[in-house]
């Protein structure tokens, strides 16, 4: 009754900017798409199916753009399926893909995730005035900010560790032509330098607001095994809580370790910190990367902010975290899931570039959404599963 | 591969809803109303996924709330499509045979009353060359009616005949929020609305919400006496552009139907929420002329967005359940004009 | 008293898209009073060009001109039009198939009555008088026996190509609170912040809920909560942002109110910034009565009580 085996073998993704003017929102993922077919040497023609995912219509201003899209996508006459679940999207985008080789349903699949923030303004689209309340967040930063307090308070951490990952990040991001932020002269005083936005965040522990688009092609196993160096998945996760309820963990949800337990078992890895050798995990705010880094199970309680303030998570350290720049230096918000997924895929395929880390074999893609309540996560490798 | 079954249904619809558009308040009673009929609780779901719209309701992450009503703490799997529920039940039927659940509870909700319904989907076009002009759900439909009667491929007469048999129907269905047939001359001697449509043969703006369980093998026995076994589940997209199409055909409707199968259906439920469209529909699954269409009374007796797909596909596993069909079909349609269709077709076994 | 209050929303932005080469083609030609179209691989000529070969998925390089006048091949009556519309008054919506294409055009048809319009009948652009590079530079088609209408068909010739374009979209709504949010708002209008315990696991929820999130049930047993609280944890907001109501800088804090299971986001002022701590003691300042309505702003903000901080381990589970 096992599942069919499944590989990523096509990766594409866009040029990350603020705007992309050049393009629409066609074009600017059929820039994703076209390099993805092209790495996974394969045509339209070739694709059974076609999964589209992003984050909130208001940000586009077009209901289900799908369905505008279905032609330019190489749609038309297929099934396309649409997910959206909040900031997780991009990730589960990918495993709803999975899932349809996985069912034995279709051999291969294209999907695509994308965000064009520039069309409007995500602050606006987030924040749309209730009658009744109160506004008194200002934006995802605001949300954030609060729980990123809770945490330093709970570890202990020391409150420069939040730099040390932003430039970490930034960093990273010079060895990806696709990142939108390519800024050389970012250092640790460079972050601790810049506006305090919502206390105890800064200027540059936050994500850009980009337009852009990821996509994958993703088979069965004869497929794959014909193909260059697949990225073989080994697991796939998706785990849901409400965002408040009484007593909820909000700075180490319950959701994410549930999830990060089932996916280390599908995976079968018993040490995470050993057996993954390169992890791109969705950090949007700089200390989210300590965070997380407890969350999966990388690091105990109160000790992720070690990890990260060692050098631990640089390109050469024991767990090399977001060697793409992460989203810390693109954040197409519907795609960023699926960049952290992509990217993942890209490590054990051996095929990053200049932030390839040597070696690796098995590899972390993670996001997640809403008020920290919903997680998307896959494991890929160089080989095929052995479960 | 592994069987799946529907299991369990449970709707409300209503022409205005007043309550929050996140239907939470909806949605408690129908999941409760689905772990009686079928003896599972909460802990016994093990895949939950839903489908609604943020347009709809009007602000982004609309149904981000809507967990609340699972209860879900401890944390559970879970998913959304910006689609019509009948494409979260997809969702989950892949889930269960990828082998890595055995359950799942589907569900939709939608308050189309909230904005002005016909407009808001103007949303749904090309947002370069046709939003800007707002062409509104009921112009995009008449476009197609006409089409339709001046090729010959159906005339006001067999519009009308779908609408008195659906509102005929409709009278026994309790939710339903249109009702009542009267006679095909009756109804062609009414005022013309959006010419050629009239207000008869557009489904009526509904609210509501709905719940499908769905179970895979040993577990759906265990559920119900006669579970409605998916013997086919299909989908396909067609382009946008009305310019590019034939308007009197749905060619992913066809192309659905023959992926799942359809030859040996006695009941469909045809999601059409225009009269004509239901001609359209039954020509392009090949219908045969005994098989019975909307016994529920369809969309036209209540249409409440992101829900009425999945509505059609409940409606249809009743009729397999309570034995009085062998095998039978509901359908979801998505998009201006018949756009996307989606086919599932269950069957009994003894 | 009705269930349930009752409000509008209006969701409204100027949205700003890029259009890429293939629609810059179609709206810099509309801009100047021509319809641009596409020969595709198929060899039909469309109007809107596709972006992308519906057979090649190519993007589409072959653009030839269509005539301004064409038949119509199908047409609906607009008896109540909606707003953005291109007539307030009732209309047709028309596929025209324009002379030189072979797939036909969704725009509006400007005549009196339903008994104007035909299927067949012929029909001509009617070009707005200023053009900006978008689907409105056609105001509506019109019978081709009319006399023709005001409207240039000259082009700013010098102009650059259109790369972008501005929609509005302005949404209306009519919002509803829940049962149980609406009990709360109206607890606040006199003045009590009234709380809601869940029956299963007995947590007080402020804002009350339709569903405990922990246990899928409506709360119920009202409790009448205590203007007094403690920050758990907060944030201070430097940063301006589109359609912000409070000026910047100012805390927003999580209070959890004494007597409460979960904590509740609102303001702390009367205290600098700098000195907002986890744990600190507060008190709801109101507006004064007279402002009083149904909403969460009749709390103006929380301030210090000056009692000594909470002890951690008080709190401490609600972050």
């Amino acid at each position: 009754m096992g599942k069919v085996p499944a590989a990523v073998v096509g990766v594409g993704q866009t040029h990350h900017r603020a705007k992309r003017e050049d393009v629409s929102i066609a074009g600017l993922c059929r820039e994703a798409i076209d390099r993805a077919l092209t790495d996974a040497r394969m045509t339209f023609a070739d694709i059974d199916a076609i999964v589209v995912g992003k984050a909130p219509d208001l940000f586009e201003g077009v209901m289900m753009p799908e369905l505008f899209l279905a032609e330019a996508l190489g749609a038309a006459g297929k099934p396309l399926l649409r997910v959206h679940t909040a900031g997780s999207v991009g990730g589960s985008t990918a495993i709803v893909a999975a899932s349809l080789v996985q069912a034995g349903v279709h051999q291969r699949v294209l999907t695509v995730s994308f965000e064009k923030q520039s069309e409007s303004n995500a602050m606006w689209a987030l924040s749309v005035p209730m009658p009744f309340i109160m506004p008194v967040h200002a934006g995802a930063g605001g949300y954030f900010a609060p729980h990123v307090r809770s945490y330093i308070r709970r570890s202990g951490a020391p409150t420069h560790v939040g730099a040390i990952v932003a430039a970490k990040d930034r960093q990273n991001a010079l060895r990806n032509p696709f990142a939108h932020l390519r800024n050389p002269d970012t250092t640790v005083d460079s972050v601790l330098a810049s506006q305090m936005l919502w206390d105890p965040i800064r200027y540059d522990e936050t994500c850009p607001s980009s337009d852009g688009a990821c996509a994958l092609v993703i088979t069965d196993a004869d497929t794959a095994r014909a193909a260059e160096s697949p990225a073989w998945i080994h697991g796939t996760v998706m785990r849901s809580e409400p965002t408040t309820a009484a007593e909820r963990d909000q700075v180490n949800p319950q959701a994410g370790r549930e999830a990060a337990a089932a996916l280390w078992k599908q995976a079968g890895i018993t040490n995470p910190l050993e057996e993954i050798d390169a992890a791109e995990i969705y950090v949007p705010f700089s200390w989210f990367e300590p965070m997380w880094l407890e969350n999966l199970g990388f690091m105990p309680e109160g000790e992720g902010w070690r990890l990260a303030e060692s050098g631990g998570t640089a390109m050469d350290g024991v767990l090399p975290v977001n060697c793409s720049g992460g989203v810390l230096s693109s954040n197409p918000i519907g795609a960023s899931g699926m960049l952290r997924f992509a990217e993942a895929a890209l490590q054990v395929r051996g095929q990053a570039g200049e932030h390839q880390v040597d070696g690796v074999r098995r590899a972390l893609g993670h996001a997640y959404g809403g008020g920290s309540q919903f997680f998307a996560m896959w494991v890929v490798g160089d080989q095929p599963p052995s479960n | 591969m592994r069987e799946v079954a529907v299991v369990g249904f449970a709707q409300r619809q209503m022409a205005e809803f007043d309550g929050s558009p996140t239907c939470v308040e909806l949605l408690v009673p129908l999941f409760a109303e689905c772990y009686e009929q079928t003896g599972f609780t909460r802990k016994d779901i093990d895949f939950w996924c839903s489908g609604s719209s943020d347009y709809l309701a009007g602000r982004s992450f609309s149904f981000v709330s809507a967990v609340d009503a699972i209860g879900a703490l401890p944390p559970v799997n879970e998913s959304h499509v910006e689609m019509d529920a009948a494409w979260a039940l997809y969702e989950a039927w892949l889930k269960i045979r990828t082998g890595e659940v055995d359950t799942a509870l589907v569900y939709g909700f939608g308050k189309s009353s909230a904005g002005v319904l016909r407009r808001t989907l103007s949303l749904q076009l090309d947002p370069y060359t046709l939003t800007p002009l707002w062409p509104d759900t009921v112009s995009l439909a008449g476009l197609q009616a006409r089409a339709g009667i001046d090729s010959g491929a159906w005339d006001e007469r067999a519009m009308a005949e779908v609408v008195n048999r659906s509102l005929t129907d409709a009278e026994k269905n309790e939710y339903a929020v249109r009702r009542g047939g009267s006679s095909v001359e009756e109804l062609l001697a009414r005022p013309m609305y959006a010419d050629p449509l009239r207000k008869h043969d557009c489904a009526p703006v509904t609210d509501g919400a709905a719940a499908i369980v769905l179970a895979a093998d040993d577990r759906a026995r265990g559920a119900v006496d006669r579970p409605a076994w998916i013997s086919g589940l299909a989908h396909h997209v067609d382009p946008l552009h009305l310019g590019g199409r034939d308007l009197t055909r749905s060619p992913s409707a066809a192309r659905a139907g023959n992926a799942a199968g359809v030859a040996d259906v006695e009941v469909a439920e045809l999601h059409a929420p225009f009269s004509h469209q239901e001609l359209v529909l039954r020509r392009e699954l090949a219908l045969a002329d005994d098989v019975r269409i909307n016994p529920s009374g369809g969309a036209l007796a209540a249409n409440p967005m992101f829900t009425a797909g999945l509505n059609r596909i409940g409606e249809a596993a009743r009729r397999i359940w309570d034995g009085s069909a062998g095998s039978a079909l509901g359908h979801a349609t998505s998009g201006p004009a018949l756009q996307q269709n989606l086919v599932c077709v269950m069957e009994g076994r003894s | 008293m009705s269930r349930t209050l009752q409000a509008p929303v209006t969701v409204s932005f100027d949205y700003t898209r890029s259009v890429g080469p293939v629609l810059g083609r179609f709206l810099t030609g509309l801009r100047d009073a021509r319809v641009v179209a596409a020969r595709t691989s198929d060899g039909r000529v469309v109007v809107p060009p596709p972006e992308y070969d519906p057979v090649t998925h190519r993007q589409t390089e072959d653009f030839v001109e269509v005539s301004p006048t064409g038949t119509v091949t199908s047409w609906t009556w607009v008896p109540e039009p909606v707003p953005g519309q291109p007539f307030d008054r009732p209309f047709a919506f028309a596929l025209v198939t324009l002379d030189g294409a072979d797939v036909p055009l969704l725009h509006a048809l400007d005549v009196g009555s339903a008994d104007q319009v035909s299927t067949g009948m012929r029909v001509r652009v009617r070009w707005a008088g200023q053009r900006i590079g978008a689907i409105t530079d056609i105001e509506a088609f019109e019978p081709l026996d009319d006399v023709v209408s005001t409207g240039s068909t000259t082009g700013s010739a010098a102009a650059e190509p259109v790369t972008g374009v501005v929609t509005p979209v302005t949404l209306d709504y009519l919002y509803a609170a829940s049962p149980e949010e609406s009990a709360f708002f109206r607890g606040l209008e006199q003045g009590r912040i009234l709380g809601q315990r869940c029956p299963a696991c007995h947590k007080v929820y402020v804002p009350p809920r339709s569903a405990c999130p922990v246990d899928g049930v409506a709360t119920t047993d009202e409790v009448e909560l205590a203007h007094t609280g403690t920050v758990t944890t907060f944030c201070v907001v430097n940063v301006p942002f589109l359609g912000q109501r409070i000026t910047p800088p100012y805390v927003s804090a999580y209070v959890l109110l004494d007597g409460a299971d979960i904590a509740f986001l609102h303001l702390i002022l009367d205290v600098p910034a700098e000195e907002v701590r986890m744990g600190m003691r507060v008190e709801a300042v109101w507006k004064p009565r007279e402002e009083w309505g149904t909403t969460v702003e009749n709390i103006s903000h929380f301030r210090p009580t000056g009692e000594p901080d909470a002890d951690y381990d008080t709190y401490k589970q609600h972050l």
